[in-house]
């Protein structure tokens, strides 16, 4: 199995959020990048499963600049095997998927796994982009995936329930909780990984399709009022006349 | 390459810096940006054993300490993670990691519990570390591997019931009876003896020379009795070692020990990882302390808010930052093979008063809830009084920085 997983860095989750330039520019000022998570927890470790169980290897792929070799080389010691970074600042889905096309259409992956949304700005969008560029089936949402022979069953979550899908390879997949468990980097990992390749190269002319005019913060969350569990028609008259929803 | 995490057990009496839902919500403090000293590698070491002690150890520490009993399942995640022994070279089955890896193994581990953090220093330091110094080639590829995944566990004995601060002055012996040595004698105070497979043991020959030899379990006349009745370090299993006529093979001895220096060396190896432990004891007390003062309301306002906190929590992060960055300086100066004994003595000393002041100060901020099982801050101050103590007293280390700077010897 030649698998390929896109991974991408976001902010930590506990990260302070603040915009500069008239609230045209995300300040990344002491910001700590993380993997983003459904990459890594999902994505990334299904990968490394698939890879133990069937052989072969997986490749991580990232469309970023050097500030994201620290996730990278995280992946690497997680169990990927090798890395190759795309060296440019991800713009937009469209770019990325562009990125990572034109760098996979060469290497006839079997599975090409993504995370089901980044964290930062959950645009679900590079999985979809990504299998439609290489004219290959995409399976989103994938909460259980099992090959047997060049067949994977997924399951796949939809509204109220499961989809189970049968796709052949090659094939995009995304993943979310359910399809793997969190995997922690040990010492042995963390030192092998300084051994294994990490490529850097040049990205493609892509054409910018979207650009960010403004951020703006959600509102601040107001205030609690505590209702007496004794006075359920105080509950009520708060409901009807200041929040007016009943 | 990896440690595949279990569902963390739950308990009625977990603890840790939390929320109500007994989540453990810490945040390692870097006031000074000192991780920008590190490597990415560094950083990513301490996030996986911050994970890892989250997972497993936060949830479950807080019953083990109460009920005084070692959390047995946690020796085989140790391995896995790569806490013992991660500076042996991996030929051996460590991970070929440098010393301020190692240090921040132990601050991670120490954050979680200072007894965990002492079975992983015991089995790194007083065990592997000696084993492949001044063992035999065979001694190397006989016992590291298995002691670096925590299928066999390692205690060390240097301390005796009647020599602590005076380790030269210890009576266990090794007779020379031609094909093994006959060992006599008792220590006392062992971390990890009560279920040890094997341990490093320190004695006199018949010309008074000390001699590092491995003892193992199943030995005839040797036994390892519990202490029990500890208020300190009490997810920690402390014992005796009895050797009453135990015949150990001559191959058993380490050949390259000679002399006090050699556990000494081993005590140095171990006083650098406590030096880094102490300070993830202290950043837990003070995580827990500024979170809990910034909930807590007293007179229409958090207790965060009254000045006298304030000191409190001020004094906590200087300290805590000037312990890092002593730690750091260590470091660096130990992976260029330069650290002192007496320098390492001075972190160990001043970083473990630093954290036991601080658990002390963070006690009082949660006010009762600051000696509830509810938070960790007690099982640390309680915990903290033994690492005081132990591998060098503070009064110890203060008179090797004194003999340091005057060039004369006050012990005696």
């Amino acid at each position: 199995m030649n698998i390929l997983v896109c991974i991408c860095k976001t902010p930590d989750t506990t990260a302070k959020i603040t915009f500069s330039d008239n609230n045209t520019k995300f300040d990344t000022t002491n910001v700590q990048w993380i993997m983003n998570p459904t990459d890594e927890w999902y994505a990334l470790v299904r990968g490394i499963e698939l890879k133990n169980q069937l052989g072969g290897k997986v490749t991580v792929v990232n469309v970023g600049q050097s500030d994201s070799d620290q996730i990278i080389r995280k992946a690497l010691a997680i169990g990927a095997d090798n890395a190759v970074r795309i060296d440019a600042e991800p713009v937009d889905s469209y770019f990325v998927a562009s990125q990572i096309a034109a760098y996979a259409k060469a290497q006839n992956f079997d599975v090409i796994f993504t995370g089901k949304e980044s964290i930062d700005y959950n645009s679900f969008a590079v999985g979809g982009m990504l299998a439609e560029m290489l004219d290959i089936p995409y399976i989103s949402l994938a909460t259980k995936l099992e090959m047997e022979g060049n067949t994977a069953t997924i399951d796949r979550e939809i509204e109220g329930g499961i989809e189970k899908v049968q796709v052949d390879t090659p094939f995009v997949a995304s993943g979310q909780k359910g399809l793997a468990e969190q995997l922690i980097p040990n010492m042995r990992g963390i030192m092998m990984a300084r051994r294994k390749p990490l490529n850097v190269v040049p990205a493609v002319d892509v054409e910018t399709l979207s650009s960010i005019t403004e951020y703006e913060l959600p509102p601040a969350r107001s205030s609690v009022k505590l209702v007496d569990a004794d006075n359920p028609a105080e509950l009520v008259r708060l409901l009807h006349e200041e929040a007016k929803v009943i | 390459m990896s440690t595949k995490l279990v569902e963390p057990q739950t308990s009625n009496g977990t603890a840790h810096s939390k929320t109500a839902a007994g989540q453990d919500l810490y945040k390692h403090p870097d006031y000074f940006l000192v991780e920008e000293l590190l490597t990415d590698e560094h950083r990513l070491i301490r996030e996986s054993v911050q994970a890892w002690v989250k997972k497993e150890v936060s949830p479950i520490i807080e019953d083990y300490a109460q009920r005084a009993a070692f959390p047995h399942q946690l020796l085989k995640g140790l391995g896995e993670i790569g806490a013992f022994g991660p500076t042996i070279p991996v030929e051996y089955g460590g991970s070929g990691l440098d010393y301020i890896s190692y240090g921040i193994i132990m601050q991670e581990l120490e954050r979680g519990d200072s007894g965990i953090r002492s079975t992983a220093s015991v089995q790194s330091s007083l065990v592997m570390y000696p084993i492949y110094t001044f063992g035999t080639e065979e001694q190397r590829k006989k016992y590291l591997p298995k002691l670096a995944t925590g299928e066999m566990m390692g205690c060390f004995g240097l301390t005796e019931p009647d020599h602590g601060s005076n380790p030269g002055g210890m009576v266990t012996t090794i007779k020379d009876k031609g094909d093994h040595y006959l060992l006599n004698g008792a220590k006392m105070w062992i971390s990890n003896s009560p279920f040890a497979d094997i341990a490093v043991v320190w004695a006199k020959d018949e010309e008074g020379i000390i001699r590092g030899l491995i003892v193992e379990r199943g030995m005839e006349g040797f036994t390892t009795p519990e202490i029990h009745g500890k208020w300190s370090l009490r997810a920690s299993a402390t014992g005796e070692l009895v050797f009453d006529n135990v015949k150990v093979p001559k191959e058993n001895l380490l050949p390259k020990s000679k002399g006090l220096k050699s556990p000494l060396m081993c005590l140095s190896s171990a006083r650098f990882g406590i030096a880094w432990g102490a300070i993830g004891a202290a950043s837990d007390c003070y995580d827990s302390a500024l979170r809990y003062s910034l909930q807590r309301e007293q007179f229409g306002k958090p207790i965060a808010a009254f000045q006298l906190t304030q000191k409190k929590l001020a004094e906590m992060i200087t300290e805590i930052t000037k312990a890092q960055l002593l730690a750091w300086r260590l470091g660096v100066l130990k992976n260029e093979g330069r650290a002192t004994p007496a320098q390492i003595s001075m972190g160990k000393r001043n970083n473990v008063d630093m954290a036991l002041k601080i658990a002390r100060e963070a006690r009082q901020i949660h006010g009762g809830m600051g000696i509830s099982g509810e938070y960790s801050i007690m099982r640390h101050s309680m915990n903290l009084e033994s690492v005081v103590t132990y591998e060098g007293t503070h009064d110890i280390h203060l008179l090797i920085t004194g003999m340091d700077v005057t060039g004369i010897n006050a012990f005696m």
